[in-house]
């Protein structure tokens, strides 16, 4: 049996180390643990390190979700899908939120709150919080091991001089259980509250730095800010002071991503997380025309199954 | 009066060093390169007290060992014997024998560093305001509107238009810079300030007023300080006491009035004529 047809892609022992290893990052709490990142039949960077993970921690008869962006369509989603349809025999892919055992993700987290039987897995690019104030990482794990993170709140000091408010807009440095900030991945600042306390276990994996961390469930997640300016999440207000919603579902409680619409040119709005502007749309008895039908949302699960 | 440092036969040794390296070297000797193994004794048993509101001068030619023994002391280099106690709000600090953690937390929050260089002391990438935030944040100060503040009273008070505070430092003149960075090494307060050729390279009045400053700060705060320069006028003005070193050896040390009115030792006496 050739390494490419066995389940889960990687050998054995290479899945055992990273089991071992996101053990590891469970045991300390948004500690960057450093594995041995393998290569895959993929560039790195198209979230290896989220794939590795995923490929090591799926069983059989479990059922996985990938989302990149929030949708379960977009280029890097259904590649990484159908991949490890092809290399996990007998697990099962859905993009329903609450059918899935084990959901990556690349840039946001899902809507609906995770339960504690899910895990949630974010591709990572940049692990290290502190490489924007340090370039030598020998002195970033001296400021870790020293909880010293007082470099990055210059930062933010400098952009609230600057801009009157904290311009971070993903990437967001959350600090976890009271010592190891991390990168909680290329989420908007919307999802840093549902890493606080999570149900789920989060695993992060970057897959070009070799490092896997981990915020693990029910543990403190606090984002870095100032006593006086507190952190805060995207406001989606319009100039009347109305929340915006969904043009699709008329969801007013979800993040919204901002289009263009090509015929009338005015801004529309819609939700990132596709799965749930779909359940709101069922839910409502509202439909619209622009709505993608139940018989497409199969078209589109048998083109990915 | 309370002691406020007190530093027990520090030594300094680049290289692996050997038996006769503190024989072979010294003023005597007009070396401080082992003739054995090549190492540079860059200090060697330099001992002394420093107390409350005390501003103590180490003074000596460039390679004398005068930066090294204060650098050891910030923990910018480790000494390679020798120890020093920090007295400081009822405890005593073994300096040498504290962990990174420790030393840092003294570094931050209780000792100040104000270099030659403002690169060195400065981050030149954020504002001179973000510079003491930078300060106040190592030592735990999570509230902006309250660093702001702090911040604007430093600078006020090193002579910085506050309104400048949030332009970078390089925009600034060298004595400028200067302000900045004795604003900074002030942010906690510190009980304890080091001042590694603080004036050299500037012109004379702006001289003038940095030393005009530093006393006061003496005054008001009752800051001890230790002052590193070859610049006579400098000792004379700050210095209540004086080291003087030469090859990384302390050759004559006791009132600054007395060393230079009637310096003892013959190197002493010829940088004292060579400059009054």
């Amino acid at each position: 049996m050739g390494a490419s047809n066995h389940f889960g892609f990687l050998d054995e022992y290479a899945k055992k180390e990273i089991r071992r290893t996101a053990l590891k990052a469970v045991a300390i709490p948004g500690y960057q643990v450093p594995y041995s990142s393998r290569e895959m039949p993929m560039g790195r960077g198209f979230g290896t390190g989220g794939l590795q993970l995923t490929l090591s921690l799926l069983g059989k008869g479990e059922t996985l979700k990938v989302i990149d962006q929030g949708s379960d369509d977009s280029v890097n989603a259904v590649n990484l899908r159908s991949f490890i349809e092809m290399t996990c025999s007998g697990v099962n892919t859905t993009i329903s939120t609450t059918e899935a055992d084990v959901i990556q993700s690349r840039h946001r987290i899902p809507e609906k709150d995770l339960r504690e039987d899910q895990l949630l897995v974010l591709q990572v690019p940049y692990p290290d919080p502190l490489i924007v104030v340090e370039a030598s990482e020998n002195k970033r794990k001296t400021l870790h091991g020293e909880a010293d993170y007082s470099r990055l709140l210059v930062k933010l000091y400098e952009d609230i001089v600057k801009f009157d408010e904290i311009t971070i807009s993903h990437r967001y440095p959350t600090r976890i259980n009271d010592h190891y900030v991390i990168d909680p991945s290329p989420i908007p600042r919307w999802d840093v509250p549902k890493l606080d306390q999570s149900p789920a276990l989060v695993l992060l994996g970057a897959g070009r730095e070799k490092k896997i961390y981990a915020v693990p469930p029910y543990t403190k997640a606090e984002p870095l800010a100032f006593e006086d300016v507190p952190f805060r999440v995207e406001d989606f207000t319009d100039k009347d002071g109305q929340r915006r919603r969904c043009q699709r579902c008329d969801c007013t409680t979800s993040f919204l991503d901002e289009f263009i619409d090509s015929k009338s040119g005015e801004k529309i709005y819609q939700c990132s997380d596709t799965d749930w502007c779909n359940e709101q749309s069922t839910n409502s008895s509202v439909m619209s025309d622009k709505e993608i039908t139940a018989d497409n949302i199969e078209i589109v699960e048998m083109a990915n199954g | 009066m309370d002691k406020v440092l007190e530093v027990n036969n520090l030594s300094k040794i680049y290289g692996k060093g050997c038996f006769s390296c503190f024989e072979l070297t010294g003023p005597e000797y007009d070396t401080n390169i082992c003739p054995q193994c090549g190492s540079v004794i860059a200090a060697h048993d330099v001992s002394f007290d420093l107390y409350k509101g005390e501003i103590l001068g180490i003074m000596g030619e460039s390679g004398s060992g005068k930066s090294t023994a204060v650098k050891c002391l910030y923990f910018d280099q480790e000494p390679s014997s020798g120890n020093a106690t920090f007295f400081d709000e009822g405890e005593k600090y073994d300096l040498f024998e504290l962990n990174a953690a420790q030393q840092r937390r003294l570094v931050n929050q209780r000792f100040g560093m104000v270099y030659q260089n403002p690169h060195l002391g400065l981050n030149f990438d954020i504002s001179s305001g973000g510079n003491i935030a930078e300060r106040l944040l190592m030592s735990e100060v999570k509230n902006y509107s309250d660093i702001r503040l702090r911040a604007t009273n430093l600078l006020t008070r090193t002579e910085v238009l506050t309104e400048r505070m949030d332009e970078l430092p390089k925009n600034f003149s060298g004595g400028m810079q200067q302000r900045v960075q004795i604003a900074k090494a002030l942010a906690t307060n510190p009980p304890l300030l080091f001042l590694d050729e603080v004036t050299t390279g500037l012109d004379l009045s702006v001289q003038a007023a940095i030393l005009d400053l530093i006393l006061e700060i003496q005054q008001e705060q009752q800051t001890s300080m230790i002052v590193v320069t070859h610049d006579l006028g400098v000792i004379r003005l700050l210095a209540g006491r004086t080291l003087v070193m030469k090859y990384g050896r302390v050759i004559e040390s006791g009132l600054t009035d007395q060393i230079l009115e009637d310096p003892q030792h013959a190197y002493t006496q010829r940088l004292v004529a060579s400059a009054l």
